[in-house]
């Protein structure tokens, strides 16, 4: 049975040949928060957060350092207008297809089969290759969680490269 | 970091009353950011929701995918989904070419100069009416 990749340690690797200090993951070791689902997905209103670095054109793209703001993308964008931003990962197939990290289309076909109730006005983005977690915990994440509960969802689906 | 930030969101929201679903193709720094709810996708960076142009494949992901949100009852588990690349060669090289050392831009990164256009066109009109 082939085993996942050990991203930690490979990367940890990495800045140990460069000479830069050791990053300090965040490793959470209580028990997440935790509310259950209160309906059948078919009757919920599902956000996505995705962290593939994905705007619409017409917006401003991110930056690379350190880039903690996001963008609102209108789930009835069309699929051709979104780019991607992004510095850690291959975006070769995100630009040829951003549902790869980006699943709008499959998500709107989702909710015309029924298997969901259907989207928020809005799906939101960042560039999720952010150093400083305490800049992702202390700006990043209180301001998605607010516009995720202005978006009046059920259920969040959250996509990370 | 992606994965790690995702996480430290995905608690938050969860927090909220939201419930929440963290994909990923990095089982380690998924595991270590525990968010309440995950499925593991054995695919290479850059392909978290599927492979490009396969709508049906990208489908039955989702959908299993989704299936955590009623499935998953432990908080802080994650949903092994079965999907595998073509082969397994890639693992070998994934993260092993050092980090790049991409210059940490700190200017708005467009996919193309068109791009660069409209967004700084729709910022001049925002200037003036807004």
């Amino acid at each position: 049975m082939p085993q996942p990749v050990e991203y930690i340690a490979r990367i940890t690797d990495n800045y140990a040949k460069l000479g830069y200090k050791a990053y300090q993951w965040v490793k959470s070791t209580d028990a997440p928060p935790w509310t259950p689902l209160r309906k059948p997905l078919s009757q919920c209103r599902l956000g996505l957060v995705a962290s593939g670095g994905i705007y619409a054109t017409g917006q401003v793209a991110f930056h690379f350092k350190d880039d903690v703001s996001f963008r609102a993308i209108a789930t009835t964008v069309k699929t051709s207008d979104l780019r991607t931003a992004h510095f850690a990962y291959d975006q070769t197939d995100a630009r040829k297809d951003p549902n790869v990290v980006f699943p709008i289309d499959t998500l709107r076909r989702l909710v015309k089969e029924g298997v969901l109730g259907s989207l928020a006005e809005n799906f939101f983005t960042f560039m999720g290759g952010i150093y400083s977690s305490r800049r992702v915990v202390e700006e990043l994440v209180p301001r998605i969680t607010e516009s995720l509960l202005a978006e009046k969802v059920d259920v969040a689906l959250l996509v990370p490269v | 970091m992606c994965h790690q930030s995702v996480g430290l969101i995905a608690r938050q929201v969860e927090a909220a009353g939201i419930s929440t679903l963290c994909m990923g193709s990095a089982l380690d720094i998924l595991k270590a950011g525990k968010p309440p709810r995950a499925a593991f996708l054995d695919y290479p960076l850059g392909h978290t929701t599927g492979k490009p142009n396969q709508p049906e494949l990208q489908r039955e992901i989702l959908i299993q995918a989704l299936e955590g949100f009623t499935s998953l009852t432990v908080p802080g588990s994650i949903k092994m989904l079965p999907f595998r690349w073509d082969d397994e060669d890639w693992k070998r090289t994934a993260m092993m070419d050092g980090d790049t050392r991409v210059t940490r831009y700190d200017t708005p990164q467009y996919q193309t100069e068109e791009d660069r256009i409209r967004a700084e066109a729709s910022a001049a009109a925002c200037g003036k009416e807004c």
